[in-house]
């Protein structure tokens, strides 16, 4: 392609084609204009709605304090495209250069840039999942739903998992003084993404602001009653819980269902993409015209060790999406690697926590400021001897130069005193993170396959 | 040579225009002579210092001062009041800010500041008003300097009778921390003695009064609080008081001072402003990066060595961080020598950065925007009668003594 004017045609009048109308989305439409992309920009989105911000929907919609409608995500610069809004896409032919969409349409791309994200994992009895009060939270539709229920004033909400976004659920129904029970399959909250160190003061919290939270339990049923509302949930230490809204936070599948069968290589676990975000075939060879940003992508990050990573971080999504439009417009000596350090935040009980890095790597914890018991500390994880993250509740100021330690692959534990004198000993400790093998929160489905003769979904209950 | 390149930027010959200096500096991002501290002037090195936890602002730990051109002389009076939390670490500095911010800021007095946006409104048209002759007048005596001191009297809740008072102290006060040459120093010395003893016992009777009887103010708030933090002590209260007052009023001056002095150095940018107040908002901010009122921050400690750029700073050395340096680093700000307020992306370090970033940021940036609008608006075709003006003679709060301008008239 080089120097033969391909890509300045490309440029000027080439057809470029987004699915998944949400953040990466969005900022990718506007990335491509920005560096002068003139041609046709389709943005497809199974949405109704044009791109919206989903952090405040577990967080100001549910206190009350922004109207989910309102939460549509600023726009950096006019992005002239067609928008396809409400109209899922169904299938890549990667051969002929198309996306086929649910009405039958097809639209013909010469960059193809998949954002299509992740959705919620449904309570997996579906008969349950179908009550009246029982909801997830991803989409807009679904926080305004939730937040009118809660306006109704339930006698109790059960949280079922306490990852970010349960115990996001959980803080904001315990602010408007709901009841709310938390159930979470692994030893604490959090547990997963920061480990028990962590997870015992999220516990902590939970408890001081009122959340009946039990851990390593699960929830076996929900019961309805004759009108089909939800009223209880069976959990498997023999309890009841009597409730009138059930949450279920266990966690997100990725949206690659549509491209079963296309060749590329998408699956459960994301699409596989290289650091410049271009999409690999099954065969593990990358494409050149198919990229992929957000939620779905799953890329290799030099800093860690190449390892596949797939992130759920609204600026991971924002950062990816810049760089594949970029590359996708760009000769390949121009071309530029996603490289940033992961970056994560949550509010939850009246705390700011933000993580840097990838913390669920690590095997040991320092607490390098501050001290836990006042939910206000610097957590740094250690792998094999070097920084892999940190968190920071209540701290986040100093974040930056821990990012620092992780770029440059310090020393862990690190051999320096801090301003901070009241630090617990400065004595790393195991991060106690689960087995890896066992999901912390409810069960694990697996999709199998990827032709659509051999597309089956497994259900592994949690046991 | 390098001895000479610190020494000229105190000099008070460079006080206009220090930039070509600092411009000198930046060839070596991390400069040290023997003895001297180490001075650091490039902006991603300082913003990183400004993050480091290997770093403390505490006086306790303070480096020895031998050789620091900018250490200052062992303050008797300092002993009676506690440092403010400018002056320490966490958990301490913590503490303190987030009890000071609770009735100042959000999350919860989140309308503290833009609710005295009236009152501030109120406060520049009557200091303008009281102009005089518009002819000759001296922004910085009859408006920048008058400003924030009342800002703060009404932030604070010092009752309206007693606010000149309390203006003829904090004046001694700021005058204090900016060494005139010309003047005794024992007799200065013995001045900011009295005033601040004066100034602590006024304000140790307000905060007792407003103990019996709370109003709305941040004193009050101060004196009454009992959250998880529990509750300030007096002598806490005073000496956050005491800093919400110095560091909140000297800064100000120099910022409505510097910006006025650069809008008539940018007639099309003054125009602009004039025609539209919202110019405002980004015309601040460029200012706190192109003129910042503090030029670096000294006083801060190393507790490890700390390798910066190839060079280690040393357990124990005393660091200057050149914010005023940083700001116009060509590494990061595209023509930095330019006043532009159209610039994107301008983070600037003129507030700081880090755990001790200014705590007073909204409301600084809420005076000079509304002083600046205001000034365009209603001085009728305003002109320098002196370019550069006076400066005072400090090299870390810097900005004129005075301003003289004339204009052809004051709108109404
Ligand atoms: C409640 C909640 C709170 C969060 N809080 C935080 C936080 O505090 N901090 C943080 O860092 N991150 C947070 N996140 C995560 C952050 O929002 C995501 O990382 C970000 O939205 C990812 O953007 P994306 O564009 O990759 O995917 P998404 O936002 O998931 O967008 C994908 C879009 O594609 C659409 N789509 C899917 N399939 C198709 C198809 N076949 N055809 C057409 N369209 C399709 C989807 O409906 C969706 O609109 C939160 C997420 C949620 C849900």
């Amino acid at each position: 392609m080089l120097g033969d004017g391909s890509l300045e045609r490309l440029k000027r009048e080439g057809r470029i084609v987004v699915v998944g109308a949400s953040l990466a989305g969005l900022r990718a439409a506007e990335t491509l204009r920005a560096e002068g992309f003139e041609g046709s920009l389709t943005m497809i989105g199974d949405e109704p709605h044009e791109p919206y911000d989903r952090p405040p929907l577990s967080k100001q919609v549910l206190l009350g304090r922004a109207a989910a409608d309102r939460t549509a995500l600023p726009r950096l610069r006019s992005v002239d495209a067609t928008w396809r809004l409400g109209v899922p896409a169904t299938g890549l032919d990667m051969a002929a250069g198309r996306v086929r969409l649910a009405d039958g349409d097809e639209v013909p791309y010469d960059r193809l840039l998949i954002a299509t994200g992740v959705r919620a994992r449904a309570w997996p009895r579906e008969a349950e999942a179908e009550l009246d009060g029982v909801f997830v939270l991803r989409t807009r539709d679904d926080s305004a739903a939730l937040a009118r229920r809660l306006e109704e004033g339930p006698k109790r909400v059960l949280v079922i998992g306490a990852g970010f976004t349960g115990s996001e659920i959980a803080s904001a129904c315990r602010e408007r003084g709901l009841a709310v029970t938390v159930a979470e399959r692994g030893a604490a909250p959090l547990v997963g993404a920061l480990g028990g160190v962590v997870g015992a003061v999220a516990a902590e919290m939970q408890r001081e602001h009122g959340v009946d939270l039990r851990c390593g339990v699960m929830v076996t049923a929900l019961e309805g009653d004759a009108s089909g509302r939800v009223r209880a949930a069976h959990l498997s230490d023999g309890s009841t819980v009597e409730t009138d809204i059930v949450i279920v936070s266990l966690g997100a599948i990725r949206n690659t269902e549509w491209l079963a069968g296309s060749g590329l290589g998408a699956g459960p676990r994301g699409i596989a993409c290289d650091a410049g975000c271009r999409a690999f075939d099954i065969r593990g060879i990358v494409t050149d015209d198919i990229y992929a940003a957000g939620d779905v992508a799953r890329s290799p990050h030099p800093l860690f060790g190449y390892q596949f990573l797939s992130l759920e971080h609204w600026g991971n999504a924002a950062s990816q999406a810049r760089i594949a439009a970029h590359n996708m417009i760009s000769e390949s000596t121009d071309r530029i690697p996603h490289m940033e350090v992961p970056a994560f935040w949550s509010s939850q009980f009246g705390v700011n926590i933000k993580s840097v890095g990838v913390p669920s790597l690590g095997t040991e914890v320092l607490i390098s400021q501050g001290a836990l018991r006042d939910h206000r500390f610097i957590g740094v994880y250690g792998y094999q001897g070097r920084v892999i993250g940190a968190v920071a509740f209540d701290q986040a100021r100093w974040l930056p130069f821990y990012q620092e330690l992780i770029e440059t692959t310090a020393a862990f534990p690190p051999p320096f005193p801090t301003v901070d004198r009241r630090s617990d000993g400065q004595r790393p400790v195991d991060a106690d993170f689960p087995d890896p093998s066992v999901p912390t929160h409810g069960p694990t489905v697996t999709l199998g396959g990827y032709s659509p003769a051999d597309r089956r979904m497994t259900f592994t209950p949690a046991h | 040579m390098t001895q000479s390149l610190l020494h000229q930027i105190l000099d008070y010959a460079n006080r206009a225009n220090p930039y070509p200096l600092y411009e000198e500096l930046r060839k070596r991002p991390v400069h040290h002579d023997d003895g001297g501290p180490y001075v650091v002037s490039t902006y991603y090195e300082i913003r990183s210092l400004l993050h480091d936890p290997r770093i403390s602002s505490d006086v306790r730990n303070l480096a020895s001062t031998a050789g620091d051109p900018l250490a200052e002389p062992a303050q008797e009076e300092e002993s009676t009041l506690p440092p403010g939390f400018l002056r320490l670490d966490p958990p301490e500095h913590d503490r303190l800010r987030r009890m000071t911010n609770r009735p100042f800021g959000p999350p919860h007095s989140p309308h503290r500041v833009d609710g005295m946006r009236g009152e501030l409104r109120d406060i520049v048209s009557g200091l303008i008003d009281g102009i005089g002759d518009p002819g000759r007048m001296d922004l910085v005596e009859q408006f920048s300097y008058p400003f924030p001191v009342t800002v703060i009297c009404r932030l604070l809740g010092v009752p309206r009778e007693d606010e000149s008072r309390f203006h003829t102290w904090a004046d001694t006060l700021a005058a204090s921390l900016d060494p005139d040459p010309d003047a005794d120093p024992t007799e200065r010395g013995k001045g900011a003695h009295d005033a601040r003893m004066q100034l602590g016992m006024y304000l140790a009777g307000l905060i007792e009064e407003r103990r019996r009887n709370p109003g709305d103010d941040m004193l009050s708030q101060l004196a009454t609080a009992t959250g998880e933090d529990g509750s300030m002590t007096t002598m806490e209260l005073l000496s956050t008081a005491a800093l919400l007052l110095i560091a909140g009023h000297e800064t100000t001056v120099n910022l409505i001072t510097n910006g006025m002095l650069t809008l008539l150095r940018h007639p099309d940018v003054l125009q602009r402003l004039r025609e539209d107040p919202q110019l405002a908002v980004p015309v601040v901010e460029e200012l706190l990066r192109f003129e910042p009122p503090v030029q670096l921050v000294p006083q801060r400690t190393t507790l490890a060595d700390i390798e910066v750029r190839g060079v280690t700073i040393p357990k124990g050395a005393s660091l200057w961080l050149v914010l005023a340096s940083g700001n116009r680093d060509p590494q990061r700000f595209e023509d930095p020598d330019r006043f532009d307020p159209d610039r994107r992306d301008n983070q600037h370090l003129g507030l700081g950065s880090g755990i001790h970033s200014c705590f007073g940021a909204p409301l600084a940036r809420l005076e000079a925007q509304l002083a600046l609008s205001e000034l365009a608006r209603r001085l009728e075709n305003p002109r320098l009668l002196e370019d550069p003006p006076p400066y005072r003679q400090n090299a870390v709060l810097r900005g004129p003594r005075h301003l003289h301008i004339s204009c052809d008239g004051i709108r109404p």
